[in-house]
C-alpha cells in the first residue's frame, strides 16, 4: 500500500492556483477602479470547485479548427464573468471599489487558510514517514 | 506564479494614482497663476486612464494593469477679470486666471490617495500570501 503523494496534494494545489488566479483579477479591479469603461470581473469560484472535484456534468463543446475558443477552460484558469454592479457610474467603470476590497480579503483569507491545509498535511505525511 | 503578477497590476495601479495626485497637486498649485493673456495662462489637466490588457495571454485570461493613457487641458473657459491696476494686466486692463475647480481638485485628491491607499492594501496582502506560501509545511 502506497501513498501517491501527487493524488494526496493535488486538490490543494489546484485549490490554491484558484484562489491565486482570483486574486490576480480582483487586483486588476481594483488598479482600474477610476479606468472610464473598464468592466470588474470576478470568477465564479464554485463553478472552478465542482470542476476540480470532477462533479461537473457538461458536454464538451466539438473544436473543428485550433484557432477555436474552448467552452469551459481548464480548472486553474477558470471562466472570468462580468459583475453586475449595483449602482454603474456615469464613465461605464463597473467596479465598486469597497465591493471589491471585501472580496480581496475574503479571498486571501481563504488562500491563508488553504496554504495551512496543505502544510498540515504535508506535516502529516512527513510524520507518517519518520513513524514517530 | 500569479501573485507576482498580482504585485505587477498593484504597481501600476500605485503609479497611475501618484500620477494623478501630481497632476493634482501642480493644478492646486497653479491655482493663483494669473497671466496677462490667455494664451500663456496655465488651465487645469487631467489624467486620463486606460487599462492595459497582458498581450501574452489571450482573450478575457489577460491580467490587467493600468497606465496614464494621456494627460488632457481642461477646455472650460478661463477667468477673465477687469484689474486695471494689476501689474500683469493687459492694455485693455484685464487679467486671466486659470480654469482650476479647487473643490474638484480637492475630492480629485481624496479619491486619488484612497485609490493608491487600496492598492498598497492589495501588495501587502499579496506579499503576506506569498511569504506563507514560502513557508508552507515548516
Amino acid at each position: 500500500m502506497g501513498i501517491n503523494l501527487d493524488k494526496v496534494m493535488s486538490f490543494n494545489e489546484r485549490a490554491l492556483k484558484v484562489f491565486n488566479r482570483r486574486s490576480e483579477v480582483l487586483a486588476a479591479n481594483l488598479a482600474n477602479a477610476d479606468t472610464p469603461n473598464y468592466k470588474a470581473r470576478d470568477i465564479d469560484f464554485q463553478a472552478v470547485l465542482q470542476g476540480v472535484a470532477g462533479k461537473q456534468q457538461s458536454l464538451p463543446l466539438t473544436v473543428t479548427h485550433p484557432g477555436h475558443i474552448r467552452a469551459g477552460s481548464g480548472a486553474s484558469g477558470g471562466d472570468l464573468l462580468y459583475r453586475v454592479p449595483h449602482q454603474p457610474s456615469v464613465d461605464g467603470n463597473t467596479v465598486e471599489a469597497a465591493e471589491e476590497q471585501v472580496r480581496f480579503s475574503e479571498n486571501a483569507m481563504r488562500y491563508l487558510a488553504e496554504v495551512r491545509f496543505a502544510g498540515d498535511k504535508a506535516r502529516g505525511i512527513k510524520r507518517a514517514i519518520k513513524g514517530e | 506564479m500569479s501573485l507576482f503578477r498580482v504585485f505587477d497590476i498593484s504597481g501600476s495601479g500605485m503609479t497611475a494614482q501618484s500620477l494623478r495626485l501630481n497632476i493634482t497637486a501642480s493644478n492646486m498649485a497653479n491655482a493663483d497663476s494669473v497671466s496677462s493673456s490667455a494664451g500663456q495662462t496655465y488651465r487645469a489637466r487631467e489624467p486620463v486612464f486606460s487599462a492595459v490588457y497582458d498581450r501574452s495571454r489571450e482573450g478575457l485570461q489577460a491580467s490587467v494593469g493600468v497606465k496614464v493613457a494621456a494627460v488632457v487641458e481642461n477646455r472650460s473657459p478661463l477667468q477673465q477679470e477687469y484689474r486695471p491696476d494689476h501689474p500683469m494686466a493687459n492694455e485693455d486692463g484685464y487679467i486671466f486666471k486659470p480654469n482650476v475647480d479647487v473643490i474638484g481638485q480637492m475630492a480629485n485628491m481624496i479619491s486619488a490617495s484612497r485609490s493608491y491607499q487600496s492598492n498598497v492594501e492589495v501588495f501587502n496582502t499579496s506579499k503576506r500570501m506569498l511569504m506563507r506560501t514560502l513557508s508552507m509545511g515548516q
